[in-house]
């Protein structure tokens, strides 16, 4: 799937919860799908720190693909880190470094994105789509 | 002593009855900022319809009632807090700024290499990163009074920190993190002994209990106009009149001189040596109305509604399986700071916001606090004299409801 087929296809999964609560519950449930980063890679260089909670994210090439693996010290943030994970995730450092994430504002998560958010998931953006851009143009 | 009717109370204060997120707001982060009644509101818009000009400048009409206004708000104060002179009473940004101003001017001049500064382990960021800063460039040394499990300072530490080489003292009176309430009229007395003055941070305790500068016979003492029902931007200094003449100006600017030459300034007469450029002339004036409101009240009459209802707080909290309060001082004041095994603060804030409940989550600016706790952060419910019981109980339920789904 492309990364706006992915997009698309959450964006329906979120149109079935009206109530935050429930919303907020599926988050935490797709939070326990996160592909979770090996244990010795939870180095200083890849947290991303947020206000308050931590967010552990690392970048992997395989073959022409970039997969990230992570995780997060509060749950909610995790279900938010994999969300990211799962429409990034997979695809070429070209694509995720021009990926437009329209689907955060869709599923009425946009508040996160503001930069003074606690839960680090503008910098998390940030950081995946560095790391697709410094690998983009090295394969270039 | 009154009771105070809570229900006209919050009538007086717009913002409560607004819905947020579907639910009707319940705000329970009065330590970071109060909201403010309608007197309030009413005499902000009234100083941009009615007054708005520069003050202590002009010779026009609309300048000498601004300025009037402004001065009625340092009597105000004055009076609020007992201060001997009003122009002891400096108008400063805020707690933050009163402090940094403290720490430069009495750190330029009474502080040198080798001396110490004691500050304690329970302060806002706010009161230890300005002493780091004269500290820094004094080559002096940052003493900190230890507190124990319960969050309650260590007297018998401070006492020993106390020495000749210490310069100064500066402790919150309550703690925004914890909400201690600390001796500080001990913290005060066993200082002066040696001759060494004290800065008392107020930010979290003038809106909740009665405060005596001459009883205290404390130094400076730091507050903040937003956290009292008054609006942002404007906080206070006092200062004793002899400190307040022997330490230097802060910034220099308009307002604070006497004459200028380009040979030589000499400085205004307190308190407008330091009070330097153009201030924020539409807070200074409304916080006047903050006051009143305050005293309409009674600052008594509030404490003891505010004292019963974190009694309340505590015991139905408690409830709450796994939940450990952070800050179990047997004083204390409008402040529960928690945590819920299992669950990152964060996780209950975002869930409580989405239930209309607004608390603070986090370090609340005072890391140190939370590195000897040894955890991330608390959650922060913090009362103001507009808070219910049915508040309360909405907390509870919603921490429950969000503990379940975390856990």
């Amino acid at each position: 799937m492309t990364i706006n087929e992915i997009q698309d296809e959450l964006i329906e999964d979120f149109s079935f919860y009206q109530d935050w609560m429930e919303k907020y519950e599926f988050i935490i449930q797709l939070g326990k799908e996160l592909p979770l980063i090996d244990e010795s890679n939870k180095q200083d260089q890849y947290i991303i720190k947020g206000c308050q909670s931590k967010v552990w994210l690392f970048p992997e090439m395989k073959e022409d693909k970039l997969f990230f693996t992570a995780d997060s010290d509060a749950v909610i943030t995790k279900g938010l880190v994999s969300l990211m994970v799962k429409v990034l995730s997979g695809h070429t450092p070209k694509e995720i470094a021009a990926a437009d994430l329209y689907f955060i504002d869709q599923i009425g998560l946009k508040e996160h994105l503001s930069p003074t958010r606690a839960n680090g998931l503008l910098a998390m953006v940030k950081q995946m789509k560095l790391y697709a851009l410094a690998l983009s143009a090295k394969a270039s | 002593m009154d009771t105070l009717d809570i229900k006209a109370i919050r009538e007086d204060f717009p913002i409560l009855k607004r819905e947020v997120n579907g639910k009707p707001l319940v705000y329970l982060d009065n330590g970071a900022t109060t909201q403010k009644p309608k007197a309030v509101i009413d005499a902000i818009v009234n100083y941009y319809t009615d007054m708005n000009s520069n003050v202590h400048r002009g010779v026009h009409y609309l300048s000498q009632i601004s300025t009037d206004a402004f001065e009625v708000t340092r009597r105000k104060v004055q009076e609020f807090i007992h201060a001997k002179h009003d122009y002891e009473v400096i108008i400063t940004k805020g707690t933050t700024d009163s402090i940094n101003l403290v720490a430069t001017c009495y750190g330029q001049k009474y502080i040198s290499e080798g001396d110490e500064v004691i500050i304690s382990a329970m302060e806002h960021h706010s009161n230890i990163v300005p002493w780091q800063m004269i500290c820094e460039v004094k080559g002096a040394i940052l003493k900190v009074i230890p507190m124990t499990e319960s969050g309650e300072l260590d007297m018998e530490a401070y006492k020993s920190l106390l020495s000749s080489r210490t310069k100064i003292v500066a402790v919150n009176y309550v703690s925004n993190a914890l909400g201690t309430i600390n001796p500080v009229k001990e913290i005060i007395d066993l200082a002066h002994a040696l001759d060494v003055p004290v800065l008392i941070d107020a930010a979290q305790a003038v809106q909740h209990l009665k405060i005596d500068v001459q009883e205290l016979d404390v130094d400076f003492l730091a507050f903040s106009g937003h956290k009292m029902y008054g609006p942002t931007g404007v906080g206070v200094l006092y200062g004793k009149e002899e400190w307040l003449n022997n330490i230097p100006p802060y910034q220099g600017g308009g307002d604070m001189i006497k004459d200028v030459t380009f040979e030589k300034t000499t400085y205004n007469e307190l308190p407008f040596k330091f009070e330097a450029g153009t201030p924020n002339i539409e807070a200074g004036i409304t916080l006047n109305a903050a006051i009143d409101y305050i005293n309409s009240l009674g600052i008594d009459n509030i404490k003891k509604y505010e004292d019963d209802l974190l009694n309340y707080a505590t015991e139905r909290l408690l409830e709450v399986d796994g939940l450990r309060i952070i800050g179990t001082a047997k004083e204390k004041s409008s402040v529960i700071s928690f945590i819920v095994e299992g669950t990152h603060p964060y996780d209950i804030g975002v869930l409580l916001d989405k239930l209309g409940i607004a608390v603070r989550t986090g370090h609340h600016c005072a890391q140190p606090v939370m590195e000897q706790f040894q955890i991330p952060g608390t959650v922060r419910a913090s009362l103001a004299v507009y808070n219910t019981k049915e508040e309360i109980d909405a907390l509870v339920a919603g921490v429950k409801r969000a503990v379940m789904m975390l856990v």
